[in-house]
């Protein structure tokens, strides 16, 4: 198993706040790994780390046996590292189409185009010529994981994609996702729903306080562990 | 009669505003970022052209060729050398440093060719006219710069809206850091946006200088008819800045033609009513949208 991302003690800060402390992990080609975690343990500052977004203040970031710690997002993005931001950040005044085009500068070619992400997502079909700022929310997550899949990623790097959508809409996102993992796509997804992180991923990383304090493969753990990791707080101590 | 002429001539002086503004549009109502110094990068080709002519007796036209692609590269430093980094440190300070490089231009062209005035030969088109009835003549010279305008304008349309260069330059506007993660270079981006920009304004001056006189101090007063050209037309709209060119043409005509002192008071009223206009309009939408919630 060869590790396609190698993360090596990140240190990341905001300002004063270190929202990422020390973390190392590894993510091996056709791998899905779930990033779990409460609000502000550090997830999407990882996430924005490792796609370029956001400078490291120290550690290493390995991509496909090169070292990218200091590389810009865009070129990140031409080496194979796509992200679906938190919150989708589409371009609003830009149609769908030209949303899914923009992401033809990272020059990356492969089986993603604007006409197999229409087939992937068909609810997007007839939004084509649309404006994204005039979608529903599904709509635009949608375009949001077409988007950065038209740069035909090595890694896909997915940052809350069910925050604020019906369930019925995630479903549908999930289910997408799924077909993706199956086409051996190597995924990092960054999930709130305990029970969807560890549906969809083969190992979950559980984020505190900006440390990495329990992983493990799906089947090894089981959901009180990761709660409890989840909040800090051992279950008999909480009622003790 | 006289008040179709007026009507006329503001069309054909609108198609000069227009030209003049087509790099603020891209910059300033696509990019927003503003340029004070436009006008005087405008000078500044009109000089180059100007030297030129006076080293090699070529025809003004062809002075376009090297100065244009001159141009280019004096925009695309000029954003990686000096707006990038004020760019950076928020939306006032390029305002500054734009205003500094205005003053520094306007110095330096003073200092090397005298705060005299000079100007371009225009060829024989420049005295030809087509006399319609007996007060109504419309030159050629004022027709040819309404059709480069438009060919400006439309062929900077057509880049924002069909190349994949326009498709960067709208992203990166709207979202810089969303688009770096997609693989744009924003930097680069900006910097060809810059390059443009900076192009069209040397080819504005180049029109201006055998329009009129020029002198160096002459970049911020043409300036101002620019921005109310763009502002008039609507931001982010390259064909609104050619109807903004326009009605700030048409406008000034027919204030002088009222009194021949309205003539700039004209522009100016109009563009104070579109103002006034649009908030308004801004205003009871926002009513609208909050009787609906209520």
């Amino acid at each position: 198993m060869s590790a396609l991302l190698t993360v090596e003690s990140l240190d990341v800060r905001h300002g004063l706040l270190q929202a990422v402390r020390q973390v190392s992990f590894e993510v091996a080609e056709g791998e899905t790994l779930a990033l779990v975690g409460a609000n502000g343990a550090g997830k999407s500052t990882l996430l924005r780390a490792i796609a370029g977004a956001h400078r490291p203040a120290a550690g290493r970031i390995g991509f496909a046996g090169q070292d990218i710690t200091r590389r810009p997002a865009h070129r990140r993005a031409r080496a194979g590292i796509a992200l679906v931001p938190e919150g989708r950040r589409l371009f609003p005044e830009l149609t769908v189409e030209e949303n899914l085009q923009v992401a033809n500068a990272s020059r990356r070619s492969g089986s993603w185009d604007v006409d197999t992400v229409l087939e992937a997502f068909p609810l997007l079909q007839p939004l084509r010529r649309k404006r994204a700022v005039s979608l529903s929310g599904g709509e635009q997550q949608a375009t949001a994981i077409g988007r950065a899949l038209m740069t035909n990623p090595r890694l896909l790097l997915l940052d809350e994609v069910s925050l604020g959508l019906a369930p019925v809409v995630v479903e549908g996102v999930y289910r997408s996702l799924a077909n993706l993992i199956e086409a051996g796509t190597t995924i990092l997804l960054v999930e709130q729903d305990l029970a969807r992180a560890m549906g969809a991923a083969d190992r979950v990383l559980c984020m505190l306080e900006g440390r990495v304090v329990l992983e493990g493969l799906r089947g090894q753990l089981t959901r009180e562990q990761v709660t409890e990791a989840y909040f800090g707080l051992p279950r008999q101590e909480a009622t003790a | 009669m006289t008040w179709v002429a007026a009507v006329v001539h503001g069309i054909l002086l609108g198609g000069f505003y227009a030209l003049l503004a087509a790099g603020l549009a891209l910059l300033f109502g696509v990019m927003r970022i503003i340029n004070l110094a436009h006008g005087s990068l405008a000078l500044v080709g009109a000089y180059m052209s100007y030297l030129l002519v006076e080293h090699t007796g070529w025809s003004t036209y062809l002075t376009l060729l090297p100065v244009l692609p001159g141009a280019l590269i004096v925009g695309y430093l000029l954003q990686r050398t000096m707006l990038e980094r004020s760019l950076r440190a928020g939306q006032l300070v390029p305002l500054l440093t734009t205003f500094g490089l205005l003053i520094v231009i306007a110095n330096l062209l003073q200092r090397l060719f005298s705060p005299d005035v000079h100007s371009l030969d225009e060829g024989s088109i420049g005295t030809a006219a087509w006399q319609t009835t007996s007060s109504l003549a419309i030159p050629w010279f004022d027709v040819l710069t309404l059709g480069i305008a438009v060919a400006v304008l439309g062929g900077l349309h057509l880049v924002l809206r069909r190349t994949q260069l326009g498709r960067e330059l709208r992203a990166t506007a709207a979202d810089a850091d969303t688009a770096e993660l997609l693989g744009v270079n924003s930097r680069t981006v900006y910097a060809r946006a810059t390059a443009i920009a900076v192009a069209t304004a040397a080819l504005a001056g180049v029109f201006y200088g055998m329009r009129t006189g020029f002198d160096p101090n002459q970049g911020g007063a043409e300036l101002l008819y620019a921005f109310e050209a763009v502002v008039i037309g609507g931001l982010g709209s390259l064909w609104g800045t050619l109807g903004g060119g326009i009605v700030l043409g048409v406008s000034q005509e027919i204030g002088a033609q009222i009194n021949p002192e309205y003539f700039a008071i004209g522009g100016h009223l109009v563009f104070l009513a579109v103002l006034v206009g649009r908030s308004m309009a801004q205003a009871s939408r926002i009513r609208y949208a909050l009787r609906r919630f209520a």
